[in-house]
């Protein structure tokens, strides 16, 4: 009987949604046969079966959290126990032998089954109550995956609701209390409205994509102080050239040669000449960790949530080579088959809503990166050029930047000349 | 009788009436599950409610009064000596079980559990055939299996009609003398019951001690108080013969490979139970079975995913409160509301005169799994209430992590220990510190207030208990 546990995804995953189970109970499975799809917050992963036997027991349903360490499959593959009907003792049972197992940690049972419903092993759990005792506020803020506060129990937060109460119930009652308890001075965080008092609801779980975007950007905005400076550039040369070159390279790998591929061009020569917006700032030992290269995440919608696959070492490669990559991520990503090295190592993000519309956005930095540009959607519109109204086609642009390591100057440079050299396709021709 | 196949379907099947199967069927229910309950006796309620804790205590009951009223001698008044009226103790002792058992027949009718009385086995993974009941098979989604256990066959060396504790619970007659073979929980009961009954009752012990899971102070305290009731315990000994005769039983005892030979008007065996896993067609499912137990997870669950068993087929204490419990986990769980059985403490009660119970870690355990406690102890001599009561002769006692005061076990001899030993499980079970129950004001002057003296005690902060010579006590 082989109990296979959900492994180790790579860093930083600790947790999936089963998409879909390849086997059902009672099946034969081969050994790295296709087992299960699990999607993490990154990707949509194929997990193998490590071992040849028959599939004894599923370990969670399709759409069910799991954890790295959980089983999820038990296999039978001929090795130990007995099955019924085998090798059945007419004895009465021996007393269990005197082993020493481990003491349980400390915990209240209504603790106990918040630990269950988060997911979360609660022996594993960092305790701050007496006696080792684990708390419902621990368990809380080991699923938040935020570390235990160095002094025990800055704040009194009120024990949980003693009265029994649905599942889903008690654990919004426990998370409510968890943060409400936050230290931040004027911070009101009110638990949710019985919206059904007003009309018909539906409820959906904050799962996988949905939920690692909400965290990133709660974090974000909460410790990033955000600036937002905005410009238009001109493209209507670029457009012309870009549009020739299209045409003539149709059907050519890179073929699409999209606007966004010469932006990342362009952004790429902006972070060379102002590494601040190509960092990351480390507040624990206040330093600021400067990337000496330069991969740039584009931001995708996937129908299924956003992702952010990165275009690495962006100042090596030729815009056609750019063009090329992006088209790939893009498609592997509306495909859910993006790898998770795919997602990981961006330096800076862009994002580019312009072809569905929006004249300009202030977009929300990708944590812990310190900028992201928006494109907004490229239009003709009538614009002063020597003492003439012309028509030109404009490009509106908005750095967000991350004010603790860059001001407004840097980013008004960092702009002026991505749009000085979006103007001129020459120019741009010396970064390739 | 509709005779042929009458097939039925159902999303959940419960096999077993007992204090397990029919609280998970009627958790199923509430939770809106359609459930089949399949049971072999006419009545639900088990081997709990129909043979063993209910009428059991029942008879205790009758005892204790007897015992209580030539006690009363002491304090002043003085009855008359009991009369028992054999016949009458025995259809009250009936009339509480059946009331019991009609009460649980009304909550599953209330709720809609249809109940089919036979006997089950599974036919397939999702199918149980039923014998002696017009319903011939159920096929179902998901299944508990709740058939509780049954009393150790007799050793080849008895002849009947020696008694089960069954037989003994009928209240068939009070011998004169009878023997009990086992002193664990059900014969010393039993053996109590009939001492009190006017029985010279003789308790037979393989090991050298009584109650083997209880901790040794305690059982000697019992010992001590029920030792005058009893006419002699034989330990470190075996029967190793048994053989009728004219008006009883001839017994031969063996210890240290000395036989003697010794007359009983009847003999009690009381040597444990077997789990009711071996006539279930469980090699028709996926379920796995070892010595006889199934092996579930914390779930209840069995290998096989849509079958779950709870009680005594599963491991750990043949108690009908664990099975409970695990029926409402099972129940849970089949329900999709997730739950699981990680109770940290099973309480142990035994309802000998005086009680002894514990719950969590025993002293005794401590010391096999080398756990470093602190042990606080409090006579009941020093308690108020256990002194008006004329009932000084007792103790509580709470285990605790020598090192974070954390509240690992406790135990306690003397009356009402049956009741007490809830707040120390409930303490136990929150992970509460001496610290907590030192804190919490217990009324007074009740028995309750022994806990919380044994806390401070353990804690080094008693006020009731006189500190030795020369030492300062911390706090």
């Amino acid at each position: 009987m082989f109990e296979f546990k959900l492994p180790d995804l790579g860093e930083g995953i600790h947790e999936g949604e089963i998409l879909k189970w390849h086997v059902a109970v009672g099946e034969a499975v081969r050994e790295d046969a296709p087992l299960v799809e699990v999607e993490t917050d990154k990707a949509a992963v194929a997990i193998p079966s490590p071992r040849a036997g028959a599939v004894v027991r599923l370990g969670a349903a399709v759409g069910d959290t799991v954890r790295v360490g959980d089983v999820i499959t038990v296999i039978d593959d001929g090795a130990t126990a007995t099955r019924a009907g085998e090798a059945r003792s007419t004895a009465p049972p021996a007393p269990a032998a005197p082993t020493a197992p481990r003491r349980p940690v400390p915990a209240a049972p209504a603790t106990r089954r918040l630990a269950r419903e988060l997911g979360v092993d609660i022996e594993v759990v960092p305790a701050t109550g007496p006696a080792g005792r684990v708390t419902p506020e621990d368990v809380q803020r080991f699923a938040a995956g935020s570390p235990p506060p160095a002094a025990p129990a800055v704040a009194s937060a009120p024990p949980p609701p003693a009265a029994v109460l649905p599942a889903g119930e008690a654990g919004a009652e426990a998370a409510f209390a968890a943060h409400a308890a936050s230290t931040i001075p004027l911070l009101d965080i009110e638990p949710m409205p019985d919206f059904a008092t007003w009309g018909e609801i539906e409820r959906e779980p904050l799962r996988s994509i949905r939920r690692r975007v909400a965290r990133k950007m709660v974090t974000s905005m909460i410790l990033v102080p955000h600036v937002a400076h905005m410009d238009e550039a001109d493209v209507t040369l670029l457009e012309e050239f870009r549009q020739r070159e299209r045409a003539r390279r149709a059907g050519q790998p890179g073929g699409k040669l999209t606007l966004l591929a010469f932006v990342v061009k362009a952004v790429t020569a902006g972070l060379r000449a102002t590494p601040a917006f190509n960092a990351s700032l480390d507040p624990f030992r206040e330093e600021i960790i400067f990337k000496k290269y330069y991969n740039i995440g584009i931001a995708a919608d996937t129908g299924k949530g956003l992702v952010v696959p990165v275009v690495k070492e962006t100042d090596r490669k030729s815009i056609v080579q750019i063009a090329t990559e992006i088209e790939d991520l893009g498609g592997r990503a509306r495909d859910g088959r993006l790898e998770i090295d795919d997602m990981r190592g961006g330096t800076f993000t862009i994002t580019n809503v312009g072809p569905l519309g929006g004249t300009a956005m202030i977009p929300t930095i990708n944590y812990p990166e310190v900028a992201i540009l928006g494109m907004g959607r490229v239009q003709e519109k009538p614009v002063v050029r020597d003492g003439q109204i012309v028509i030109r086609r404009m490009l509106p642009l908005t750095l967000a930047f991350d004010h603790r390591i860059a001001d407004g100057a840097d980013a008004a440079r960092f702009v002026s000349e991505m749009v000085r050299q979006l103007s001129d396709p020459n120019l741009l021709l010396l970064e390739t | 009788m509709v005779m042929g196949s009458l097939r039925q379907e159902t999303e959940v099947a419960v096999i077993g009436a007992g204090p397990g199967g029919y609280v998970a069927a009627l958790r199923l229910a509430d939770l809106g599950k359609d459930v089949l309950l399949i049971e072999e006796r006419a009545r639900p309620g088990g081997t709990c409610l129909l043979e063993g804790c209910i009428p059991s205590k029942a008879l205790i009951h009758a005892v204790e009064l007897c015992d209580a009223a030539r006690r009363a001698r002491e304090i002043g008044l003085t009855f008359g000596e009991a009369k028992v009226d054999l016949d009458r103790l025995r259809a009250w002792t009936a009339s509480v079980v059946s009331g019991l058992s009609q009460g649980v027949e009304g909550l599953l009718k209330r709720r809609g559990v249809e109940v089919v009385r036979g006997r089950a086995r599974f036919h397939g993974p999702r199918s149980i055939a039923i014998e002696g009941s017009e319903v011939t098979g159920v096929d179902f989604r998901q299944c508990v299996i709740a058939t509780g256990s049954r009393i150790n066959e007799l050793p080849a060396a008895y002849e009947k009609p020696v008694w089960s504790s069954a037989d003994a619970l009928q209240l068939p007659s009070v011998p004169e003398s009878l023997l009990v073979v086992g002193g664990g929980y059900i014969g010393l009961e039993m053996g109590l019951v009939y001492a009190g009954l006017g029985a010279s009752v003789s308790v037979v012990e393989f090991h050298p001690r009584l109650l083997m899971g209880a901790d040794p102070d305690l059982v000697e305290i019992m010992v001590k108080q029920a030792s005058g009731r009893l006419h002699e315990i034989i330990y470190e000994s075996k029967v190793v013969g048994v053989e009728r005769t004219a008006d009883g039983f001839r017994v031969d005892i063996e210890r240290d490979g000395q036989r003697t030979a010794q007359e009983y008007r009847q003999v009690l065996v009381a040597i444990g139970r077997r789990p009711n896993t071996d006539k279930l067609g469980l090699e028709n499912t996926g379920v796995v079975v070892e010595n006889g137990i199934i092996r579930t997870d914390r779930e209840c669950r069995t290998a096989d995913p849509d079958i779950f068993a709870i009680g005594d087929v599963t491991s750990g204490p043949m108690l009908a409160h664990k099975a409970s419990r695990e029926g409402k986990v099972a129940a849970e769980v089949i329900a999709g509301h997730g739950g699981a059985f990680d109770n940290r403490a099973i309480p142990a009660v035994v309802f000998t005169d005086p009680e002894i119970a514990w719950t969590g870690l025993t002293e005794r355990e401590a010391q096999d799994q080398q756990v470093a406690v602190k042990v606080g102890r409090f006579p009941l001599a020093a308690l108020g209430r256990a002194r008006t009561l004329g009932r000084a002769e007792g103790l509580v006692k709470v285990i605790s992590d020598a090192e974070s005061g954390l509240v690992l076990g406790v135990g306690m001899v003397g009356p009402a220990a049956s009741e007490l030993i809830a707040e120390g499980t409930l303490a136990v079970e929150m992970g509460a510190t001496l610290e907590d129950l030192m804190v919490t004001i217990h009324p007074h002057p009740t028995l309750s207030e022994a806990l919380m003296e044994a806390a401070e005690v353990a804690a080094g902060a008693a006020v009731h208990v006189a500190p030795r010579k020369g030492e300062r006590q911390g706090g």
